[in-house]
């Protein structure tokens, strides 16, 4: 599947998890999404980012377009860090769980609003997570 | 380095002021990379007197041409305000330095035509390197513009700003506007919450229209500020959700059933006054007046 579009932002303070939505913003704009698609594959976006900073003390995330055929555009965004990682995945995708003083809503929340999710996670060493919105 | 003197250029430009910025003024008109029409030709023309007028007061009395010399302070200040305002039109770093080497081929001509077949190579060659430098200076004091700018942008959107509006006796409305990711979110909700008992108000509609995105963290804020207010005798009504964020609320999960909320403020203001045992009624017999 070819990458037409790549690109780079650190996620370590409040200003760069603004310019994170900002910048998903932006590209989903430029892929036509919908209104509906693009405040999806934000607000996801602002999830993980947050949750980059928060809970994984800082990282940075990956932009990509991707394009299947002439049709099917998406967009298609990877949030790492190297962070304590999480022991249980299944536990924090879990509603309303939460270390922290979240609603424990951000990961699971952000998996309803992508089209693919996927996440890895070692204690230790850090957490990744992928999700890619198809127009 | 060997610097030699800037007598005969000097000369030119003290002579030729007014034919070498009018030449240099259409040559710049005539680009395509001028920021297309982001620059009035008024502001084009007096940016341009200004750097040959500072241009030809430091080249003049046969010093050399080092642009890191003192006698060039002024000129590196008019060009350092030219960044500034460029980068705050959102010029590019090279539309923004182009504005120094696009000086390059109108002096040139005019210093060729007037030298009368005399060598003029090394003047020109010591002429170009200290554009050059003063183009590199100008990109970075533009870089440095354009960093500042975005800073203050960013700042600005970090920034929440909230008016506590009266709208009736025991009615108040606050607009949200701006993020609510910043570290003193919570503090400018409580503080808020102080002016709503402060103005002694039953209802508090906070309208968040003008709030971005709607996630996890946003929903957070507003339902601590909903149930603090509650425990104070305040009633919150939520309007302005729109309707795509009414969509990602309920795929995030979030619980919006303890809170009423209402489509527009309008809204959430009639249903106020309503539980005010109040409404807004139209004056029958009295057309045109109010
Ligand atoms: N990048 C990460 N690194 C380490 N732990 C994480 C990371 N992302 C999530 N977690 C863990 O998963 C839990 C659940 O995350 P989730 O985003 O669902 O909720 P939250 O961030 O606690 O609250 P909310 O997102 O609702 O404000 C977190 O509390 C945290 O323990
Ligand atoms: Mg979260």
């Amino acid at each position: 599947m070819p990458t037409i579009k790549t690109d780079a932002l650190p996620i370590r303070s409040d200003e760069d998890v603004v310019r994170v939505r900002q910048k998903v913003r932006q590209w989903a704009t430029e892929l036509s999404f919908s209104l509906v698609e693009q405040t999806k594959v934000v607000t996801a976006a602002s999830e993980l980012a947050r949750n980059t900073l928060v809970h994984g003390g800082g990282g940075e995330v990956t932009l990509e377009t991707l394009a299947e055929g002439t049709k099917r555009k998406g967009l298609r965004l990877t949030f790492q860090d190297r962070g304590p990682g999480i022991p249980n995945i299944e536990r924090a995708m879990t509603e309303g769980y939460t270390t922290g003083d979240g609603l424990g809503l951000g990961l699971s929340g952000a998996r309803r609003l992508s089209s693919e999710f996927d996440i890895h996670s070692e204690v230790g060493v850090g957490t990744s997570v992928t999700i890619t919105r198809w127009k | 380095m060997n610097h030699p003197k800037t007598g005969r250029v000097a000369d030119l430009v003290a002579r030729a002021q007014q034919d070498i910025l009018d030449d240099w003024i259409r040559q710049q008109l005539g680009q395509t990379g001028r920021g297309a029409g982001r620059i009035s030709e008024a502001a084009l023309r007096q940016q341009s007197t200004r750097f040959l007028e500072a241009f030809a007061r430091a080249i003049n009395g046969g010093l050399i041409y080092d642009a890191k010399a003192p006698r060039w302070d002024d000129l590196r200040e008019v060009l350092k305000e030219l960044s500034l305002s460029r980068a705050a039109q959102n010029f590019s770093t090279s539309e923004t330095a182009t504005f120094i080497f696009s000086l390059k081929q109108p002096l040139f001509e005019r210093l060729r035509k007037e030298a009368g077949g005399a060598d003029v190579d090394a003047d020109i060659w010591s002429i170009s390197t200290l554009l050059d430098t003063l183009g590199l200076y100008t990109s970075e004091a533009y870089q440095k513009a354009r960093e500042e700018v975005i800073n203050r942008q960013q700042e600005e959107m970090l920034e929440l700003s909230t008016p506590v509006v009266q709208l009736w006796d025991g009615i108040v409305a606050l607009p949200l506007i701006g993020t609510l990711d910043s570290a003193r979110t919570q503090v400018v909700m409580e503080s808020l919450l102080n002016e709503v008992m402060a103005r002694r108000a039953k209802f508090a509609i906070i309208d968040i229209t003008g709030v971005p995105t709607v996630d996890t963290l946003v929903a957070q804020h507003l339902l601590k500020t909903v149930a603090a207010a509650r425990l104070m005798g305040v009633e919150c009504l939520i309007s302005g959700i729109r309707p795509q964020f009414a969509q990602t609320i309920v795929h995030l999960g979030i619980d919006l059933t303890q809170v009423v909320t209402k489509a527009s403020l309008a809204d959430a203001f009639s249903l106020a006054l309503k539980k005010l045992q109040m409404a807004v009624v139209r004056l029958e017999g009295r057309p045109g007046r109010s």
